[in-house]
């Protein structure tokens, strides 16, 4: 059904320009599990080639295969129309080849300098600094973007560390760059100018570019060519300029999924209520010492889901903590219903406050203990699961089977410890836990953060529905994403928070990416 | 007070402070390779009384002090490879590891030091910078002895190195994220063993300036817990060579005000001057490392930041 190699005519590849890479018939198996099935797929010197597919398509398997990471069962990598057999990183280094990982692998306590230094393969004994400056800043003069390079690695914002890690693969004179979703940490800004930037060196012949993604805008603006997988499977290649983002959603998703994706987001059908939280001047300390929380003030009604969007880094995630009394507040206020709220279990059973917040095995969840215990941990000490200082076993158990029904939980069973389940079930014992009004009152606040996080598509749409329900139940939402699609999805109204400040707020229906992306970037004080 | 007792008292301080530091000083700079390449090596007090132990029996045996330094750096450079492989191992934690060390280390000196403790070995001698004076006070505190120079020297040399070499780079790579080391191809392992190992031998070096300069004899009570003082220092130093200089002299005068005092004729409250070190260990470690602050400037590969 498809035709994968894509070749841009004109450019035979002259050594140290651009290089060409092909995949044949790589298959690799984890025990029974076959993550890669018979996947070819050819990326011509100097094209930008997307790699699309859902989370456990077989895109990170592929790419890592490819860089001799780890081993492919079967199957062969040509560089420049040469078969190798690439063991290592290094020896794909060797080849021109390199890879920005999606974690980034900078020092935190070296400079950026320091950081790119290294990162060569020969480096002398003694550093000549004057001469090594010179030759990085001449290198960065050619680029469109700036970076500090005095500044210790693990102060920069992400975007400006993912920044340095391509300008590293620019630096060590890679001809073929693999990234790994190189936007996700990045606001719409940062990133066109970055892959703008890659553009206009394979467009130059220089570099040939193959990029792990799951925005069809991305594909759409900087890729010459696509290649979807889906379940291991190669599905569907393609020039970009011959297809369109309904048909790729399509190939990824398989065509019974994709309806719902694409469907445009479901206005909530009632008008919000009364406020039923404010958070005013809050101010929260974050790691470093500084506040990461600076007089943040805001109000979520009930029937409403409010969306923060942001960078990563810049208090969302010290927001969550505060609120959820895991991180001390400075200074400001909470309250609920007009009354104080300061983050005790009391005042969260009395108040109705529930969360989801990101990594929930880790911040929601006992791991060791069982699914029914963890279900329990907002209400085993009262009527009905508790009797005086005994709890009820058996009375733990229905409500677990009850709550693993209604949310679909995939678990061996209630006994199960709740750490051998997978995220997205997790993710769904979670919030079976915290939206259940049955033995804990009602939910009259909920606190989200990242619900989605590395979870496929069929669970997503679950969770997002489950937060709808609730919203429009009366529940007062608070949704913090890195995602910019899911908040614009869910919420009714949006704030935008930068450098620990709420930058900008308004009503989701008004709301224009171009705009909300750069109060995101800090471009623009409100 | 009068005034000279008051001069006498802190040229007696600057002296002891000087004399005091020594071990402070190499421990901590030994510490510091260790720390920044990744690892904690809380055994430094038993290297530095296997240290202390071994230049005292080589000096007594060859009848060379100097020998006995390099016999110390010898020991605490065996003391080093032995944490530095066996925290290799897969579930090994370097801090546990680092406290059986410290057992060890200071149970084998004092089994084979049984013999050390009445013959008196040749010990090093000081320049004395302060000939030219007539003041005693004066020239007591300015007789310098050699480790601390070569001390001295190090922390420059280190502070200097880290920043400008290959190795020193690569250490503190290794020591910051293990990801971007291997990423960069540097060889993590071996490097973390070679500063544990220099660090030892380090910390040796402070145990021979213990037992051959001041006190200059070899007992049990020798260190004291210096070693691990030292280790604590390295945190409030920020693993830098050249403030581990300054935290080893404040540490050095603290321990000096007792004596200091002493020789003035106050000799009321001698052992609670002599705790000062310790009471200015609990103050700093809790001034500097508050909860809501992470240790800035650790490097991040520390077990203490994971």
């Amino acid at each position: 059904m498809f035709e994968s190699a894509v070749v841009v005519p004109g450019l035979e590849t002259p050594h140290g320009e651009a290089a060409e890479v092909e995949v044949l018939n790589l298959t690799k198996r984890f025990g029974d599990f076959v993550a890669l099935d018979d996947v070819s797929i050819h990326v011509a010197a100097g094209s930008f080639h997307a790699l699309l597919g859902e989370n456990g398509a077989g895109k990170s398997t592929l790419v890592k295969c490819l860089i001799g990471y780890q081993p492919a069962d079967t199957g062969s990598v040509s560089v420049d129309r040469r078969e190798r057999n690439i063991s290592s990183p290094r020896e794909a280094a060797a080849l021109g080849i390199g890879m920005v990982f999606q974690h980034f692998t900078l020092a935190p306590n070296l400079s950026v300098a320091e950081n790119l230094l290294l990162a060569q393969p020969r480096l002398p004994a003694l550093l000549d600094w004057k001469r090594e400056r010179a030759a990085l800043e001449a290198m960065l003069a050619e680029m469109p973007f700036r970076v500090r390079l005095d500044a210790l690695a693990g102060e920069l914002a992400a975007g400006e560390k993912q920044k340095v890690e391509i300008i590293k693969q620019l630096y060590l004179k890679r001809r073929f760059i693999i990234l790994d979703e190189p936007t996700s940490v990045l606001t719409p800004g940062e990133a066109d100018e970055l892959l703008g930037y890659l553009q206009t060196r394979t467009q130059a012949g220089k570099l040939t570019v193959l990029m792990i993604t799951h925005k069809f805008r991305e594909v759409m603006r900087f890729a010459d060519a696509v290649t979807v997988l889906r379940r291991g499977k190669h599905v569907a290649g393609a020039k970009v300029s011959e297809t369109d983002p309904q048909r790729l959603a399509v190939a990824m998703m398989g065509a019974e999924d994709a309806q719902p994706k694409l469907a445009t987001p479901v206005e909530s059908g009632h008008a919000a209520g009364a406020e039923v939280w404010q958070v005013s001047a809050l101010t929260v300390i974050g790691d470093r010492g500084v506040p990461a929380v600076d007089k943040a003030t805001f109000s979520v009604r009930a029937g409403e889901i409010v969306g923060v969007a942001g960078v990563s880094g810049n208090g969302q995630r010290e927001l969550v903590e505060a609120l959820l009394g895991q991180r001390r507040i400075l200074g400001g206020a909470v309250s609920i219903d007009g009354k104080p709220y300061r983050q005790r279990r009391h005042e969260m059973q009395a108040l109705g406050v529930r969360s989801l917040p990101e990594e929930p095995l880790r911040n929601a969840c006992v791991g060791e203990m069982s699914v029914a215990d963890n279900m329990a941990l907002r209400s085993f000490d009262k009527a009905p699961l508790a009797r005086g200082p005994w709890l009820r076993p058996k009375a733990l158990a229905e409500q677990a089977r009850s709550m693993i029904e209604h949310f679909g939980v995939r678990t061996p069973g209630p006994g199960a410890p709740i750490a051998s389940l997978s995220g997205g079930n997790v993710q769904r014992a979670v919030l079976a836990r915290e939206l259940s009004e049955g033995t804990q009152g009602p939910v009259r606040v909920l606190i989200v953060a990242n619900p989605v996080f590395g979870l496929d598509f069929r669970a997503v749409a679950a969770i997002h529905a489950r937060l709808r329900a609730a919203r429009d139940a009366g529940c007062a939402v608070l949704l913090v994403s890195e995602d910019l699609d899911e908040l614009m999805e869910l919420s009714d109204r949006l704030l935008v928070m930068h450098a620990g400040q709420i930058a900008y707020a308004c009503p989701r229906a008004g709301a224009d990416v171009a705009t909300l992306g750069r109060y995101m970037a800090g471009e623009t004080h409100a | 007070m009068t005034i000279d007792a008051i001069t006498a008292v802190l040229l007696a301080m600057l002296g002891g402070a000087i004399r005091v530091s020594t071990p402070f000083l190499f421990v901590s700079l030994g510490e510091t390779i260790t720390e920044k390449a990744g690892r904690i090596n809380l055994g430094l007090e038993g290297t530095l009384v296997m240290g202390a132990m071994s230049a005292y029996a080589a000096s007594l045996h060859s009848g060379s002090p100097w020998l006995g330094v390099l016999a110390a750096a010898g020991a605490g450079a065996v003391f080093g490879l032995l944490h530095g492989l066996l925290a290799s191992l897969r579930r090994v934690n370097d801090i546990a590891l680092g406290i059986a060390l410290m057992l060890l280390g200071t149970g084998l000196a004092f089994y084979w030091g049984k013999a050390y403790i009445q013959p008196q070995a040749p010990t090093l001698s000081a320049f004395h910078l302060g000939a030219w004076s007539d003041s005693p006070a004066l020239r007591s505190a300015l007789d310098i002895n050699p480790l601390f120079i070569a001390g001295l020297l190090l922390a420059f040399a280190l502070h200097w190195a880290f920043a400008n070499t290959r190795i020193g780079l690569t250490l503190r790579l290794v020591g910051d994220s293990e990801a971007a080391a291997r990423a960069a191809g540097a060889a993590v392992i071996p490097t973390r063993i070679a500063a544990t190992v220099l660090g030892g031998a380090l910390a040796g070096v402070g145990g021979a300036f213990l037992s051959l300069f001041y006190p200059g004899s070899w007992n049990e009570g020798l260190s004291n817990g210096q070693g691990i003082m030292a280790v604590a220092l390295v945190i409030f130093a920020r693993w830098q060579p050249r403030r581990c200089v300054l935290a080893a002299l404040m540490f050095g005068a603290a321990g000096a005000i007792g004596p200091a005092l002493q020789s003035v004729g106050i000799s009321s409250g001698y052992y609670l001057f002599n705790a000062a070190p310790y009471a200015l260990t609990l103050l700093l470690m809790a001034l500097t490392c508050s909860r809501d602050t992470s240790l800035k400037g650790a490097p991040g590969e520390l077990s203490l930041n994971r």
